[in-house]
């Protein structure tokens, strides 16, 4: 790997013990995300992404088992002690959560919970870090930024709120922001917006984003590289402008598939994916995807394919029956 | 300002409410105060008379509005027994009952807030599975026992404090505060386990909540995501329970202050009731009453100083 690698996941797995048994949540994932870089991490709910940021982060619930290595800036967090962690997280590591209605404390000010955060890692007095929260208001694009530090959550909209947190995550300048899945709690109008507020914030302060989604629209035009999940596994990662060109795995296709396209004619049923993703305390022997999979044949369901080199560099895949090169993607 | 007069407002239907109730449930006692007031001795035509001059041959709804309007003007009338004023004995016993009632509470707290902290940041430890099943035998011991119990170590065994009796604050606050501190430890043995089970449990709630990984993720100290982003939103329950606690308290505590021997409004009360004392009874009753329902506006004031969407009438 380059030597601008910022945070390297490596053979992570996250097992959840449960009365049904253990529950592998991430199994043997890698991935890497350069400095200032932006990756993507596309999969339907229940295939390990949040679980997968949530272990990059260490705020995996308390019974979690997670192993493997998470390398960020040449620490490995699964394994560092918590106040280092914790001047990390906030300071270089920061993160935006799915739903601005319930990560922002709702009986503290918009203000404290902005300074709170300033405070906790730069030397700054108390107008010094007011003046920085107010900065960053307005940068995130909140109106009278000075007026809505005294506010309280409630008080704003959600699309407000998110750029709230937005701030909150970007106060410390931090080397990686995870996002995951900033937009989904968010009203169709306002995703635009804080999506392109993200990538300009990120071109404007160098740092390295992962945009966790369940959305392949949100993560095309605005991703250097994308990781596809599915139970629990990556089964395809390309650069974003590749995979959009020929994606091999069947999976990314129906996902793309299952997009709704503004072109399609009235009354078109929507081609949704059929079945349920398998149940992740009862792992498959062959391909997980294999029951869902209209390609599925022979081995398909005795063994699991693992991740192989595409023609096109940078290109991985996990299948054993990939869509044709030159098929194009089914639209 | 708006919320706290709406507030206001709300009380004047719930007083009235309790001064009725107060006024009924005193007359519906068996008993006739005329022949309370005369004895067996009395004759019948006696017992009219009085009966007549005491205005108890009236309607009970023109009674009622009599009782009223001389509470309007202050007075609540008097004992027949003592010919002390409501207002007097009253005055004589809140204090007592009152510091009992404050000095209990604190105590409570003080044992509760911390234990219910530290298990629900400990939740499911051994620690915390020992403090919430002694909670919960503590919540099943009578505070007569516990009176005894504390009598027995700290007056009989060790000598430390006067099993009984009271002296003013007023008069000697070191002594007063002596023989305080037994009925109010009594007291608070029997609210921490209310207050540290309620105030445990929201915690714990409020603990799973993503603000709470979004504080742990800005990189916050544990300490400060403990007392400030999970305490501040889990303690309405227990600014519910303490007010209620209270409110009950204003009452006096009967069973404390009689094994203690404390001149409060417990003991007023039982008094009043034995001797057949219903004007006593009656103003006492209304008091408290009015002093609980008070009590209860202050709580949700309380609410919204803790809680800007109470505040803002959002919730």
């Amino acid at each position: 790997m380059s030597s601008g690698v910022l945070l390297s996941v490596e053979d992570v797995v996250v097992d959840l013990p449960t009365p049904r048994g253990n529950l592998r949540a991430v199994d043997h994932v890698d991935l890497a995300v350069g400095a200032g870089r932006t990756l993507g991490i596309v999969g339907e709910s229940g295939c390990g992404k949040t679980m997968l940021s949530r272990a990059i982060l260490q705020l995996l619930p308390r019974k979690a088992r997670p192993s493997g290595r998470v390398m960020f800036d040449g620490q490995d967090l699964l394994r560092l002690p918590a106040e280092k962690l914790r001047r990390l997280r906030g300071r270089s590591l920061a993160v935006v959560f799915q739903d601005p209605m319930t990560s922002l404390n709702p009986v503290l000010t918009i203000g404290t919970q902005l300074i709170e955060t300033i405070r906790e890692h730069l030397e700054l007095d108390l107008a010094e870090a007011r003046q920085r929260g107010v900065d960053l208001l307005a940068a995130v694009g909140i109106p009278a930024p000075e007026q809505r530090l005294e506010q309280y959550p409630h008080q704003l909209s959600g699309g407000m709120r998110q750029r709230v947190a937005i701030a909150i995550a970007l106060s410390c300048e931090p080397k990686l922001l995870i996002a995951d899945e900033p937009t989904t709690a968010l009203d169709v109008t306002i995703q635009a917006q804080i999506l392109d507020l993200l990538a300009r914030e990120q071109r404007r302060r160098h740092m390295a984003m992962i945009i966790i989604t369940h959305d392949l629209g949100v993560v095309a035009g605005r991703t250097d590289e994308v990781a596809v999940m599915y139970a629990g596994r990556v089964v395809e990662r390309a650069p974003t402008s590749a995979l959009f060109k020929q994606m091999r795995m069947p999976y990314t296709e129906a996902l793309l598939a299952a997009l709704p396209k503004l072109d399609a004619a009235p009354h078109t049923p929507l081609p949704a994916i059929s079945g349920r993703p398998p149940d992740p305390t009862r792992p498959l022997k062959g391909c997980s995807f294999a029951p869902r999979c209209r390609y599925a044949a022979g081995r398909c369901n005795t063994e699991k394919p693992s991740l192989s080199r595409a023609e096109t560099p940078g290109h991985l895949y996990a299948c054993f029956h990939p869509i044709e090169t030159g098929a194009g993607a089914v639209a | 300002m708006a919320f706290v007069a709406r507030r206001l407002l709300y009380l004047v239907p719930v007083l009235i409410a309790v001064s009725v109730l107060t006024f009924v449930i005193a007359s519906l006692l068996p008993g006739d105060l005329a022949y309370v007031i005369l004895g067996d001795q009395a004759t019948p035509e006696n017992v009219a008379a009085l009966r007549h001059d005491m205005g108890l041959d009236q309607p009970i709804w023109l009674r009622y509005f009599g009782w009223l309007g001389h509470i309007l003007q202050g007075d609540f009338g008097r004992s027949f027994r003592t010919g002390q004023t409501v207002l007097q004995a009253m005055s004589e016993r809140v204090p007592v009952s009152f510091e009992l009632m404050i000095l209990a509470e604190l105590l409570g707290l003080a044992i509760g807030v911390p234990l219910a902290i530290a298990c629900a940041a400990k939740s499911g430890s051994a620690f915390d599975r020992f403090m919430t099943g002694s909670a919960f035998a503590m919540l099943s011991v009578p505070s007569f026992l516990s009176a005894i119990l504390l009598i027995y170590l700290f007056a009989v065994e060790l000598r430390w404090l006067p099993a009984t009796g009271y002296v003013p604050f007023s008069e000697d606050p070191l002594a007063n505060l002596r023989f305080m501190v037994l009925p109010a430890l009594t007291l608070a043995l029997a609210e921490w386990p209310g207050i540290m089970r309620v105030l445990r449990s929201d915690m714990i709630a409020a603990l799973q909540e993503d603000y709470i990984a979004l504080a742990k993720a800005k990189g916050l100290k544990p300490s400060r995501i403990l007392f400030v982003h999970a305490l501040k939103p889990s303690s309405l329950t227990l600014v519910t329970i303490t007010g209620i606690n209270i409110g009950r308290l204003i009452g006096g505590a009967v069973i404390v202050e009689t094994i203690f021997a404390l001149p409060g409004i417990g003991r007023l009360l039982v008094g009043a009731i034995y001797n057949r004392d219903l004007i006593i009874l009656q103003g006492v009753v209304l008091l408290v009453a009015a002093g609980f329902v008070i009590m209860n506006f202050i709580v949700d004031m309380l609410y919204a100083v803790l809680d800007p969407r109470i505040r803002h009438g959002h919730a």
